[in-house]
């Protein structure tokens, strides 16, 4: 599985990361809906460390898309609520 | 992965709008090879712009410390003259100034966080684009109409991801060099309006002119007294007066000396 690290690369990662990534990934989302930026900080700041521990960095000349997208360490929840919205793939 | 897969969802999207105009594979290769050139002319442009407001900054909160340093002076000469309100005047002053070094220090931290960004964005691209380049000309060279399509759409997908994000990279770098020039376009008019100026430039400001106005003032004291003092027996009237004026002052004095010690360390720097 291909995850992106916006403004740092692509990461292979096992299927074993899947379910602390979800858990994680179920964390950030409430931390949006609730717009609590505190949660959100904290949960997005363990997915990063997840992914930088367990994965595996893809190589230059391998052309991939990735599976998941995450923010960069230094996104604000703003930020990153703003980029789903504008896709409008944000329901409500 | 709700929120992850969705923000997948979004760089996918693009990427396959920029395919569908093409009708020959290849054709689809060679154009997002011109992206991708673009877009690194971008980056490094962007890198560019980032240290020049960055250097422009530097140069500002240089120009601040110059102002806030001459208050602490001021302040002190003030204090050793007596005059606690002219200390306190110069001191809320450089307290103004001491803000505004706080807040372009942290927009400095900032810009200079993006330029490491942004230039570690601008080496990964550069390393892409090259291997891209390669992965064209191999797939060019052993072209196959039946494979091409899908060799081609996964490179493309796979660069074009990349393109994204470095192209939000690049984009966040701009609107934070923009916002940055509008603050830095404000500090140098204040630097330029002769506000700084009055307070503490070049020109004689408020603070100095009553600093050398006392001085003048008690020279002239002074004098007076040492000329009464030859004379010996001056009118009777107006010797006390002078006396009068001198216990007034000590308590002052006596005042500044122990504001001046508590800053051992302004005074240092």
């Amino acid at each position: 599985m291909i995850v992106r690290i916006m403004g740092e690369g692509q990461y292979e990662i096992s299927p074993d990361q899947l379910p602390d990534l979800n858990e994680l990934d179920t964390a950030v989302e409430q931390a949006i809906a609730a717009g609590d930026e505190g949660s959100f900080r904290t949960a997005l700041t363990r997915l990063l460390a997840e992914v930088h521990q367990g994965g595996t960095p893809v190589a230059d000349d391998v052309f991939v898309e990735s599976d998941l997208v995450l923010p960069g360490a230094d996104a604000t929840l703003e930020e990153v609520a703003a980029m789903l919205e504008d896709e409008g793939l944000l329901p409500g | 992965m709700g929120v992850f897969s969705r923000m997948s969802l979004i760089f996918k999207s693009k990427a396959n709008k920029a395919m569908d105009k093409m009708e020959d594979p290849r054709e689809t290769l060679d154009y997002s090879y011109s992206k991708q050139l673009e877009l690194l002319q971008k980056v490094r442009r962007g890198v560019a712009d980032v240290a020049t407001s960055r250097k422009r900054l530097e140069l500002q909160v240089a120009r601040l410390r110059q102002e806030s340093d001459k208050l602490h002076t001021q302040a002190q000469q003030a204090l050793g003259m007596g005059r606690e309100d002219l200390a306190r005047e110069a001191l809320t002053r450089r307290s103004g100034l001491e803000q505004q070094i706080a807040d372009l220090s942290a927009q400095h931290a900032a810009l200079q966080a993006e330029e490491e960004k942004l230039t570690l964005a601008a080496q990964r691209l550069q390393a892409r684009v090259e291997a891209f380049r390669t992965k064209k000309e191999t797939i060019k060279a052993t072209y196959t109409a039946a494979q091409a399509q899908t060799r081609v759409s996964e490179a493309v997908s796979g660069i074009s991801e990349e393109l994204g994000d470095v192209g939000m990279a690049v984009q966040r770098a701009e609107d934070r060099t923009s916002e940055m020039q509008a603050r830095a376009g404000a500090v140098d008019e204040l630097l330029a309006s002769g506000a700084l100026e009055d307070v503490t430039g070049t020109a004689k400001d408020d603070i100095t002119l009553e600093l050398e106005r006392m001085a003048s003032t008690s020279d002239v004291e002074l004098e007076l007294t040492k000329m009464k003092a030859a004379i010996g027996a001056g009118p009777s009237a107006t010797a006390p007066a002078i006396e009068a004026e001198a216990p007034q002052a000590a308590p002052a004095e006596a005042e500044a000396a122990p504001a001046e010690a508590e800053k051992p360390e302004g005074s240092a720097s």
